[in-house]
């Protein structure tokens, strides 16, 4: 929707230019000026029903019992089915100790690089990448090889929970975009002035870091925090292959296994989830731009 | 005090610093002058603790600081600009430094509104930083720099980066900051008459070395070096040679030399001579004629072309420097002595020398 509205926004704007450009032919404007509008709502409709069309689907799907009835039926079963329930809080601790985690490794990582380590900028961003570069099945096949060949004190302390077991590898397969975020952040304050004088006031680094840089990232962070958030509560090929009972697999069990109704019904839950917390970023974002700029934090 | 001793910075093969020996008193303002990569910018991040020397040590008052980081140093830094963090309000921004400290939330609170009062700014403590012009962000950086009751203030370039009014007023109102709580200072600047106008002491830098330490009259006046004649002030390169009794003759007028160390009778020379202490009078006779006429306001800048092509920049008040485009002028020299710089020895001369 927002999207549609931008666009056309942005070609209103445009062709209020070229009238203003070119005085001359009234005509041919105003014929031009017809004919994107009629795009304009095509490409608005067809998108909103790409986009809507499941969405609400899925939740009239997940309205339907199993008697035929409309009713909740399914979404107090999340909370009663012991499995799901047990799933969808697996997948938020891991989900949240992943978020701080990410941000207790990246942003030391980027303010020390772009400090006192610039020459790494360029190996950085290849290391960063790779995660994207190499393909998750790699990843989630080498995992599997070294679960089943680890020595049984590897395998107590990382493989046997999932929240040990995946919250490393989410982190690092988070670290394509959480790096970016707060790089792109970073970029945008004076960091070196920051940092000085902070320094000079007497603050310690991990004051530093905590009281005057985090803050005046923040938006950077809840961004890096929010895709490493959706990652986790959607990644399903490598805790599937290493037998992880996440969000996502109970999704396709409960799905498979009859309960198509209440799976559909979490998949709503966790996209609404999801999109919750999304607007929440656009939301402070704004707020900071606003006049009580960043009192947020 | 503070006292740097053969203080090294090398960036690789780059010496920033290449050996710096300097004192600054209790409560004098030494301003550390130069072009950019002179090093002056390095000595004071040294001197913050931003920067660690490569060679050589820093003492306060007889104790050497140089490993002690930069958040042990009890200094106070004002930065060229933008060093105010934005999610604080100005009251919060002059007040971190005593939270820093330990400081309860009510003293620090109380203080800062003290050092806003003696910044002028007591009225824009609720607001924050991006609400402010770049004069008032840097006043609020001095209040809170001073706010810590720091031993030294430590001032990179504080006033570059705002426009000529607030500047000249600026400098002024640190000056006197300054003067009133008697804290040792350590000012870097490129601009000169910021140096000249507000320091105890002006060092000049070139190429990691101090060139001259002393008050702001005697930089410019006698200058100890042919780039501090230079850096420091316009300046005519006349040429001349030197007499027998250390003197040289310029324009037809004999000056004694300033700097006559290591200079023998008959050595080729050129006197470094400020535009102000040349003097022209209308005369249809005279060597030259003004070929370059600039009006500065209290002044007028002359350029005078002597009938051997040679040019020479006069400074005049403007009221008595009713001469145009054109005229003919006699050129004579009010200075009694002057530095001089080696003459530049032409590259055949320099080959022959180099084969001999």
């Amino acid at each position: 929707m927002s999207f549609g509205a931008a666009a056309g926004g942005i070609g209103a704007g445009s062709l209020l230019a070229e009238i203003e450009d070119e005085p001359q032919p009234q005509q041919g404007p105003a014929r031009r000026q017809g004919r994107p509008r009629i795009w304009r709502v095509t490409i608005l409709v067809l998108a909103a029903i790409f986009f809507l069309g499941p969405i609400i689907a899925s939740i009239k799907y997940s309205l339907i019992l199993n008697s035929g009835a409309y009713g909740i039926g399914n979404y107090t079963a999340i909370i009663s089915n012991g499995a799901i329930r047990s799933a969808l809080i697996t997948s938020l601790e891991i989900a949240g100790i992943a978020a701080v985690v990410v941000v207790a490794l990246m942003l030391p990582t980027v303010v020390l690089v772009r400090l006192r380590l610039p020459k790494l900028t360029l190996l950085m961003e290849g290391v960063t990448v790779l995660p994207i570069v190499v393909p998750p099945i790699v990843i989630a096949a080498g995992l599997a090889q070294l679960q089943s060949s680890a020595p049984e004190w590897l395998i107590k302390l990382w493989f046997n929970s999932p929240i040990t077991g995946l919250t490393p590898v989410y982190v690092v397969l988070a670290m394509p975009f959480s790096y970016r975020a707060f790089d792109t952040g970073v970029r945008a304050i004076d960091l070196r002035t920051l940092v000085d004088a902070s320094r000079s006031l007497g603050a310690s680094w991990f004051t530093t870091l905590t009281r005057v840089v985090l803050p005046n990232v923040q938006t950077a962070v809840l961004g890096a925090v929010f895709l490493t958030v959706a990652f986790c509560l959607g990644e399903v090929v490598i805790s599937t292959i290493l037998l992880y009972i996440t969000l996502p697999v109970e999704l396709i069990q409960a799905s498979q296994s009859g309960n198509a109704g209440t799976s559909v019904a979490l998949s709503v839950v966790s996209l609404v989830f999801v999109f919750g917390l999304l607007f929440s970023l656009s939301f402070l974002a704004g707020r900071r731009r606003g006049t009580k700029a960043s009192r947020v934090i | 005090m503070i006292r740097f001793e053969g203080v090294k910075r090398l960036y690789g093969a780059v010496a920033a610093l290449a050996g710096l020996d300097l004192e600054i008193e209790d409560g004098e303002l030494v301003a550390l002058l130069g072009p950019s990569g002179c090093g002056k910018t390095t000595a004071l991040r040294i001197l913050g603790g931003f920067d660690q020397p490569t060679a050589g040590r820093v003492l306060m008052d007889g104790r050497d600081i140089t490993g002690v980081p930069a958040n042990k140093r009890d200094m106070g830094m004002v930065f060229q600009a933008y060093s105010l963090f934005p999610n604080l309000d100005v009251r919060n921004n002059v007040a971190f430094g005593l939270r820093m400290r330990g400081q309860d939330k009510p003293t620090r609170l109380r203080r800062a509104d003290e050092l806003l009062e003696l910044v002028g700014l007591q009225e824009a403590a609720d607001r924050y930083p991006y609400q402010l012009s770049g004069g008032q962000q840097q006043r609020v950086a001095i209040a809170r720099a001073l706010a810590i009751e720091p031993k030294v203030l430590l001032l990179d370039e504080p006033l570059s980066a705002l426009d000529a009014r607030v500047r000249a007023q600026l400098r002024g109102e640190i000056r006197s900051l300054q003067r009133r709580l008697g804290i040792t200072t350590l000012f870097v600047t490129h601009d000169q008459s910021e140096a000249l106008s507000m320091a105890d002491r002006v060092g000049v830098m070139h190429d990691g070395r101090l060139e001259q330490l002393d008050t702001p009259e005697n930089v410019y006046r006698r200058p100890a070096t042919a780039f501090a004649a230079e850096f420091v002030g316009a300046m005519n390169r006349l040429p001349g040679r030197i007499g027998d009794n250390g003197e040289v003759q310029v324009l037809g007028q004999r000056l004694q030399v300033l700097n006559i160390e290591g200079r023998g009778a008959g050595t080729p020379c050129l006197a470094l001579l400020r535009p102000e202490a040349v003097s022209v009078v209308a005369d249809s006779a005279g060597a030259g004629e003004i070929s370059q006429r600039t009006f500065l306001g209290s002044s007028v800048r002359l350029e005078v072309t002597l009938d051997d092509g040679q040019r020479v920049l006069v400074e005049a008040s403007s009221h008595s420097a009713n001469l145009d485009l054109g005229a003919r002028v006699g050129v004579r020299i009010l200075a009694e002595s002057v530095a001089v710089a080696d003459a530049v020895v032409p590259q055949a001369a320099q080959s022959e020398a180099a084969a001999a």
